[in-house]
């Protein structure tokens, strides 16, 4: 199999989706379905964090804004957080994000927020695969923008 | 307006404070006015036209006003809410403030154009106020006037918006946030904007570009509205400092409506009651995580 791309070829779009998680439960459970080998959409960029409470909302904002088609976030289930209360924090600052790019437009199956456990390998496919079909069927960012603005 | 002169004359001239933060008669209106000397007492006023919200001027890194010594300051209830959050969060201490609360039936939209409450003139920031005689104050003043129209422009423009489809809410707030020329001014009039160092300003990582792109102004707004989910006292400074009449206020009351819908929280005047963003419940809604 040759990866030649000749000048002119556009590979087809596919999404870019950065998924920020955290380093205890959903990094671990990320790596779990990897050496399980099970298979995932090949569109997702993780980024490790300490703890969920770590993903500030800028984050998301700066991801959309250079050019991610999607965001995941997740981290350890509630009660489960290595820091004690960590996600509870983050869930009650998600919710107000959650709800604010709703109402300014950005669509909310662009963003997934999920606790994956370490021993949730199958969840973390799940989420990854389901994340990418909805972004698939939303199309790029940039190309609803030009269309009068569907991101 | 007698009771408030009088309690401000009394304040300087015991020199329990040295300025007096208040409105007066200005050229186009009134303005606000810092009452340094007894004898100006009679220059305050308060009626319906004074909108601004001069717990602004209480910011601890506004040294132009702080230079001036210990200060009291003129409030209706909304403002109130601002004194307390600025308590709240470490920005002032109780006792080196005199708070001059006015009871208050509601003020103008638009002071510069109209005169009469009616549920068109009344600003819409009135409309289910619950503060009209503030609960956190030293001096409270005059006679609470009747219940003022109410204005639900606003409360509709939210509504019609959440009706909308993404993609329509998402055309509007470009229409709209591409008009920002990023001034800040929202930022500099809100009284719980007071951080050293706005984020917006930082450059090692530059978080938000300072140039007034489209991309730059979402993330600039959406930050800023981010930042004062549940310590916004919706007083709509933002709103009225903004040059290009941005519907920032929508954005605010929406973030303050959610706040209030997930958290059963209400911008409060006391306070000892906790913001609640920084604190949690562990049965907080969490139906929108997988």
């Amino acid at each position: 199999m040759t990866n030649d791309v000749r000048l002119g070829d556009e590979p087809p779009w596919s999404p870019k989706i950065v998924a920020f998680v955290c380093n205890w439960c959903t990094y671990t459970g990320a790596d779990l379905a990897g050496t399980s080998r099970l298979k995932m959409d090949p569109n997702v960029r993780v980024i490790k964090l300490p703890c969920s409470s770590r993903v500030n909302p800028l984050f998301i904002i700066k991801a959309f804004e250079r050019g991610a088609d999607g965001v995941i976030v997740s981290g350890c289930h509630t009660g489960d957080c290595h820091y004690s209360t960590g996600n509870f924090h983050a869930r009650r600052r998600f919710s107000i994000l959650h709800d604010l790019l709703h109402f300014m437009g950005v669509d909310n199956d662009r963003v997934t927020f999920a606790w994956v456990s370490a021993s949730e390998g199958n969840k973390w496919q799940e989420v990854v695969n389901e994340t990418t079909a909805r972004v698939k069927q939303l199309g790029p960012v940039a190309a609803a923008e030009e269309k009068g603005g569907a991101q | 307006m007698n009771e408030l002169r009088e309690v401000a004359r009394k304040l300087l001239a015991e020199g329990t404070v040295n300025v007096v933060i208040g409105y007066e008669e200005g050229p186009r209106g009134v303005r606000p006015a810092f009452i340094t000397a007894a004898e100006q007492a009679d220059k305050l006023v308060f009626d319906t036209r004074c909108v601004q919200n001069l717990a602004t001027y209480l910011n601890p890194r506004r040294k132009q006003v702080t230079q001036l010594g210990k200060a009291a300051v003129v409030v209706k209830g909304c403002d109130a809410r601002a004194v307390a959050g600025m308590i709240r969060e470490k920005q002032l201490e109780r006792e080196n403030i005199v708070i001059l609360a006015m009871r208050c039936g509601g003020v103008l939209q638009n002071p510069e154009t109209d005169t009469e409450l009616t549920a068109e003139t009344v600003s819409v920031r009135c409309a289910g106020c619950t503060a009209r005689e503030p609960k956190l104050f030293d001096h409270l003043l005059g006679e609470l006037p009747p219940e003022p129209p109410v204005n639900r422009q606003r409360l509709e423009q939210i509504a019609a918006l959440e009706k909308m489809s993404p993609a329509e809410r998402r055309s509007y707030w470009n229409e709209q946030l591409s008009r920002c020329i990023r001034c800040h001014a929202c930022r500099e009039a809100c009284p719980m904007c007071f951080c050293v160092k706005c984020t917006a300003e930082k450059s090692q990582p530059q978080w938000i570009d300072s140039s007034s792109t489209l991309q730059a102004n979402r993330a600039w707004q959406t930050m800023r509205v981010l930042h004062q989910a549940g310590r916004c006292v919706d007083c709509m400074e933002c709103e009225r400092a903004c040059p290009e009449h941005l519907p920032l206020g929508v954005l605010a009351r929406y973030v303050a409506d959610a706040v209030e819908r997930r958290f059963d929280y209400k911008a409060s005047d006391d306070p000892t009651v906790p913001a609640p963003i920084g604190v949690y419940k562990t049965d907080d809604d969490e139906e929108f995580i997988r």
